[in-house]
Parts: C-alpha cells; sequence; structure tokens
C-alpha cells in the first residue's frame, strides 16, 4: 500500500522508533521567537548543556515588538526585558537572530518561507501554534510547547505520537471575492474548532492546486484552529519557483537534488488516510466569523444560528459566546459597524495580501469613523511594499502602514483594540480578549477587511468589486 | 513544580465551557515573564477579575465553596495557543489534574510535560462530576493514575482513563523527556550521517 505525504516526511525523520516510546522525530528547522524560549534556554543552563546544533535554529523577535518607531528602545520594561532576553539568550548559545532593526526580521512565519529556511521534505517545529504555516511547502511543521523548544534546543529531536491522517480536498474554482482565507474560514466553521484534533492535514484539490505559495501559507496556517497538529500541502512547481533563488535556499548541484527529491514528496495514489473530506469551492462565499472561536463562522450574507439550531448542550457556551460579542442569535451581521480594521498576522501579512488591498482601496477613502492597522509580515514585505508605491495607496485612503510584528493579533505589544469595540481582523482568532480586554474580534479575509474599511460596517465584498 | 504525580483525592472546580482557549487560561499580555514561576495568580485572569483587577463574584475561582487540585471543564479544553504557560499557570494555581471530555493536542502535551495529569473521560461522566459537585460541592474525586481510574467517591461511579504508558511512568517518576531523548545521542548521531536530505 502507498503512503500519505504525512507518512513519507514522517517516517524518513524517525531516529529512534523503540517500544513502549513515543518515535523520536529529528528536526530539520528550528524557529524561535521571545516568548517561549527564555525558559527554554534557562533549562539548557540548568543542565549545562549547549545548544547542539546551534545552526538549525533561526530567531526573530515579532510577539512584543511595537509597530511604530522601531529604531527606538521598547518602552515598555516587561516586552523590551523579553527581547533583551532573546539578543543575550542567542549571543550566548551562538543561535542566528533576525532581530528589531535586521532586514530579515518579522513574524516567524513570514520570515522562513521569504528567506528559503522553510523547504519540501522538512520537519519544522517553533514555540507557536502557528507553525503549521511552513506545511504549505510540503513541510511537516507544527507549534511546540516551551519544554519541547528545550528538547529541540538540547537533542535537534523531539518526541511525539504519530497523529492521524487526514485529507481535505476542496474541489472546483473559487468565485469573485472569495480568497484563500475564506476556504480555510468555511472548513473550519463546517468541521469545528476541534474538528481535526488529533489529525494531521493534507489540503488537496483544484481549489488549493491553484492557489499561490501565499495562498497556500494562509490556509495551513489556520489548521490549527480546527484542533490539527498541522497541515500540509504536496509541493508542484508553484512551491519549486517560489523558493528558488531565495536567500537560503539550495543553489547549483544542491538545488537540483533537492528538486529531485522534493518531486517524490507527494501522497500515492493508492495512500490510505484515516479520515477523508471534500468540499466544493463553488459552496464558498466570503466568509466571517460571529463567534469567540474561530469554528463559529459563516457567509457574509447569512444569520448566526438561532438558539433553537444549536445543540441544547452547546447551548450555555453559545450563549456566553454571544454575549461577549455583543450579538443576538439569529442576527445577521451584514451592516454592522465596525471600530477597527486589522490587516495583518502570520495569516494575512505577506506582500499579496497587502497588494490585494492596495488594488482594492485603491481611489478610495476609509469611512471616517474607523481606524484602520495595516501591518506587514515582515521587513521585506514592508520594503516591497514601499517600493510598489503601496504605501501612497494606504496613505491616500487613510490607512495606517505600521512596522512588521504579530501586532493586534494578540495585542501583546500596546496595538490594542479597545474594550467593547469591533474589530474585523485578517488574523487567526476571534477568541474573549485576544485583541485586547473585551475587544469583539470578526475575522474575515483581507478583501472583506478592506471592504469593511471603505464602508464603516461588515460588508459583502463582492458588491464591490 | 512538582515532579511525580501521586494518586489523588480532592474536591474538584467546576467550569463548564466548552473549548476554553489558551488565551483563556492566560491572555497573551501576562507572557511576558522569563522565568515558569508566579503565573497562577493570572490564571483565567479576564474571567477572574474586571477592567480595575476587583475579583468577578461569578467566577467559580471567586467562589470560596470550591476549590481543590483537580479542574472540571467542557470539551476541547486548552485548544489555540500553543503557550505552555497555561499549564506553568494551572500548575502554579495549585492544579494537579484537569478533566475535560476532549482535549487540544499541545495543551495535552503541555500539561504533561508539567506532571499535569489531563483525565479524558465521556460527555457522559463527565455530565456526572458536573452534577455531583452542583449537589455538593464537596464531594470527593479520587484519580487513580497507576490503575488510570477517576471515581466519584460518594457514589463510587467510576471510569478508566487512557494514558500513553510511557508518559504514564514519566509522570509516576518524575522524568522528563530531554533525559530520554539525551540518552539517545549516539542514534542521533547516526541519523545525522547517514540520512541523504538533512538540510
Amino acid at each position: 500500500m502507498g503512503k500519505t505525504l504525512f507518512d513519507k516526511i514522517w517516517d524518513s525523520h524517525i531516529v529512534a522508533s523503540k517500544p513502549g516510546f513515543p518515535d523520536a522525530v529529528y528536526i530539520n528547522t528550528h524557529f524561535i521567537h521571545e516568548v517561549t524560549s527564555p525558559q527554554a534556554f534557562d533549562g539548557l543552563r540548568k543542565r549545562n548543556i549547549p545548544v547542539f546544533r546551534p545552526g538549525k535554529t533561526r530567531a526573530t523577535a515579532d510577539h512584543n515588538v511595537p509597530t511604530i518607531d522601531q529604531h527606538l528602545p521598547i518602552k515598555e520594561a516587561l516586552s523590551r526585558k523579553q527581547v533583551e532576553m532573546l539578543t543575550k539568550n542567542t549571543a550566548e548559545f551562538g543561535v542566528e537572530l533576525y532581530g528589531l532593526g535586521h532586514p530579515y526580521q518579522g513574524i516567524v512565519h513570514v520570515i522562513g518561507p521569504e528567506l528559503g529556511i522553510t523547504l519540501p521534505g522538512m520537519t519544522i517545529v517553533c514555540g507557536d501554534s502557528h507553525t503549521s504555516t511552513h506545511g504549505a511547502f510540503g513541510a511537516v511543521a507544527f507549534g511546540i510547547g516551551t519544554s519541547e523548544v528545550e528538547q529541540v534546543l538540547a537533542t535537534q529531536c523531539i518526541l511525539q505520537y504519530k497523529p492521524k491522517r487526514m485529507k481535505i480536498e476542496v474541489k472546483g474554482q473559487l468565485k469573485k471575492g472569495v480568497v484563500s482565507k475564506d476556504i480555510i474560514l468555511y472548513i473550519i466553521s463546517q468541521i469545528s474548532a476541534s474538528g481535526a484534533t488529533g489529525y494531521f492535514v493534507e489540503y488537496a484539490g483544484e481549489a488549493i492546486r491553484n492557489l499561490s505559495m501565499e495562498a497556500r501559507m494562509t490556509i495551513c496556517n489556520m489548521s490549527i484552529e480546527m484542533g490539527a497538529r498541522g497541515g500540509l500541502i504536496a509541493p508542484d512547481q508553484v512551491t519549486f519557483d517560489y523558493i528558488k533563488g531565495r536567500e537560503f535556499a539550495p543553489k547549483g548541484a544542491d538545488w537540483d537534488n533537492a528538486l529531485a527529491y522534493w518531486q517524490t514528496l507527494h501522497s500515492d495514489a493508492d495512500a490510505e488516510f484515516d479520515k477523508v473530506l471534500v468540499f466544493d469551492a463553488a459552496d464558498i462565499e466570503p466568509q466571517i466569523t460571529y463567534g469567540t472561536n474561530p469554528g463559529m463562522g459563516m457567509g457574509v450574507t447569512q444569520h448566526i444560528p438561532a438558539l433553537a439550531d444549536i445543540h441544547e448542550k452547546e447551548q450555555p457556551s453559545f450563549s456566553k459566546s454571544l454575549r461577549y460579542m455583543d450579538l443576538q442569535p439569529g442576527s445577521r451581521l451584514l451592516g454592522k459597524k465596525v471600530d477597527y480594521v486589522f490587516i495583518g498576522s502570520c495569516t494575512n501579512s505577506r506582500i499579496e495580501d497587502l497588494r490585494m488591498v492596495a488594488e482594492f482601496v485603491k481611489g478610495k477613502k476609509k469611512a471616517d469613523d474607523v481606524t484602520v492597522w495595516i501591518v506587514p509580515g515582515s521587513k521585506q514585505v514592508e520594503a516591497q511594499a514601499i517600493a510598489e508605491g503601496i504605501d501612497k495607496v494606504f496613505e491616500a485612503a487613510g490607512f495606517q502602514l505600521r512596522q512588521p510584528g504579530c501586532s493586534a493579533c494578540l495585542g501583546m505589544n500596546e496595538d490594542k483594540i479597545p474594550a467593547g469595540k469591533y474589530c474585523i481582523a485578517t488574523s487567526n482568532r476571534n477568541f474573549e480578549g485576544r485583541q485586547g480586554p473585551n475587544a469583539r474580534t470578526f475575522l474575515a479575509s483581507p478583501l472583506t477587511a478592506a471592504a469593511a474599511a471603505i464602508t464603516g460596517n461588515v460588508t459583502d465584498v463582492r458588491e464591490l468589486i | 513544580m512538582d515532579k511525580k504525580f501521586a494518586n489523588l483525592s480532592s474536591t474538584v472546580v467546576p467550569l463548564p465551557i466548552e473549548n476554553i482557549d489558551t488565551d483563556q487560561i492566560i491572555p497573551a499580555r501576562f507572557l511576558k515573564a522569563t522565568t515558569r514561576e508566579g503565573f497562577g495568580e493570572n490564571l483565567f485572569r479576564d474571567w477572574r477579575f474586571d477592567e480595575q483587577d476587583a475579583p468577578k463574584k461569578d467566577f467559580v475561582l471567586n467562589n470560596p465553596i470550591y476549590k481543590g487540585r483537580i479542574l472540571v471543564a467542557g470539551k476541547n479544553f486548552g485548544c489555540g495557543s500553543s503557550r505552555e504557560h497555561a499549564a506553568w499557570s494551572l500548575a502554579d494555581y495549585g492544579f494537579k489534574v484537569v478533566v475535560s471530555s476532549f482535549f487540544a493536542d499541545i495543551f495535552k502535551n503541555n500539561a504533561l510535560n508539567n506532571f499535569i495529569l489531563p483525565v479524558q473521560v465521556s460527555d457522559e461522566f463527565l455530565q456526572k462530576i458536573f452534577l455531583a459537585v452542583e449537589k455538593d460541592p464537596a464531594a470527593q474525586v479520587e484519580v487513580n493514575l497507576e490503575e488510570q481510574f477517576i471515581r466519584i467517591s460518594a457514589t463510587g461511579e467510576q471510569e478508566n482513563f487512557d494514558i500513553n504508558p510511557y508518559k504514564k511512568t514519566c509522570l509516576l517518576n518524575g522524568y522528563d523527556d530531554i533525559d530520554y531523548l539525551l540518552s539517545l545521542s549516539k542514534e542521533i548521531n547516526t541519523y545525522e550521517t547517514t540520512r541523504p536530505f538533512n538540510f
């Protein structure tokens, strides 16, 4: 029987598989950032051991960094201390750091791919659940906790039980105004925030194949939001074209060898999955979430479920969620006033996202009472946006183009949405308080978010394009 | 952190809410510490305290009737962010066991790596615990890791739970994963020198 892509990569990275023990899995690339690494470095110090393969770990500062005046010292003392600790730890243990001010700095899941560090066939981990993003290249990439960060620093391996395999196929072609973010929000709304827990997902089908690399990253990024350990897409010519020539990508004969290997990275025709789900791209309209987990989403024109539509056992959690959002069961979001628009995060802050928004808003102006933050995913994305004149489009529209970081996705820095305000966000989580205490989040695509920026309301972008 | 898990009998803290994500367990703005200690005071911060930092009376951790080392929560506990701070804050607050009918994967690993036992029970058994505590907040629940069962003392109702044998050994003996991985250095070196595509 054939093997799935996931099995091929996982099996070829097993260092030891002893009876009664989980697999010891070799990790090719380890990304770290300032929030989930300090305690791991402390652990190494306590054991008096070095980083085993310092060249296989790369660091950046993203979660805590301000998105204005990055040339000045970080104002908030605890954030500054955490970022300084990363500088100290990486220097002491010999790990390469793309810190504030470095031309490669940015959100960890944006810089890995854009620098050609993320490659097909790799195992990749990071102390961040959105590490699944890198799966877009046909890599096995997943988020880990800090104890596991310490394992990888100490041994370049991690102990893991092998997850089950799920295939999610999206057939057909996307309709106008529907983009990759809508695909993944739709899937999560169909299978719930825990629908893929215990599984590693392979995304397949015509609608996935037709996506650019950046759009594929958006899909894989949100795998964790349905509970999946990770998500991946078999590499193809789109993948190879994206990687070729990037800073750390293989060159010359190394490229040819790597390419030959990468071309073997696909699920065999007779490979068996533990679960297969099939969706039709034609069923997907622009999506928006109304609740406080990413599974509580719907088409932008649809109605929030009525209480009677919800399973009795789940009604208390559903009601709690809508109370937090101050929304009525059975109502529509279309026309709902928004206060903030946040376009950024590891889900949607790449150059294509910014281009998509710029193309849509060119010649338009934001609604008066809406604050619009555009936060590029990296210094390179920021530089590219400026080189293409996208910054001028945003300026004319009244949007603020800020500096790279995780920003209002999780509000660890000062980019917080005030209590009670509504923000339409291109990020990945609408949890209570995620964007700031008592902030209310609607997740949507960059296009749907941009449409709301212009009208000041939740809008069906298809009516404006 | 207490390494080694001992069987226990305790009153429980009921939190019958589904999809409790790690942002609720410990909000991002409290992740700025560089040590593992002290997170307990911000456990469930925004459910526990209002904007003026006054305790919210209707939240279970602020109700003196409910206390204990066992947290019982609705399904899909610990979803969302991979932050191990969620496990640290539960441990620091004093919880040794979290019971739910379903756990998110990364949280489960993080809990086990911090010697907190996630006990996954059936939906029916979860409801039985909630009911027992509703009747009597002083109801005791026993958790026995060696024999892998959880029991409501008053009624004697019990259910077995799964845990992989390796993690069970780690918890009972206070071993952690790094000890084991460091013992594999020969295998790791062999892997690195024999694999054709070790990027």
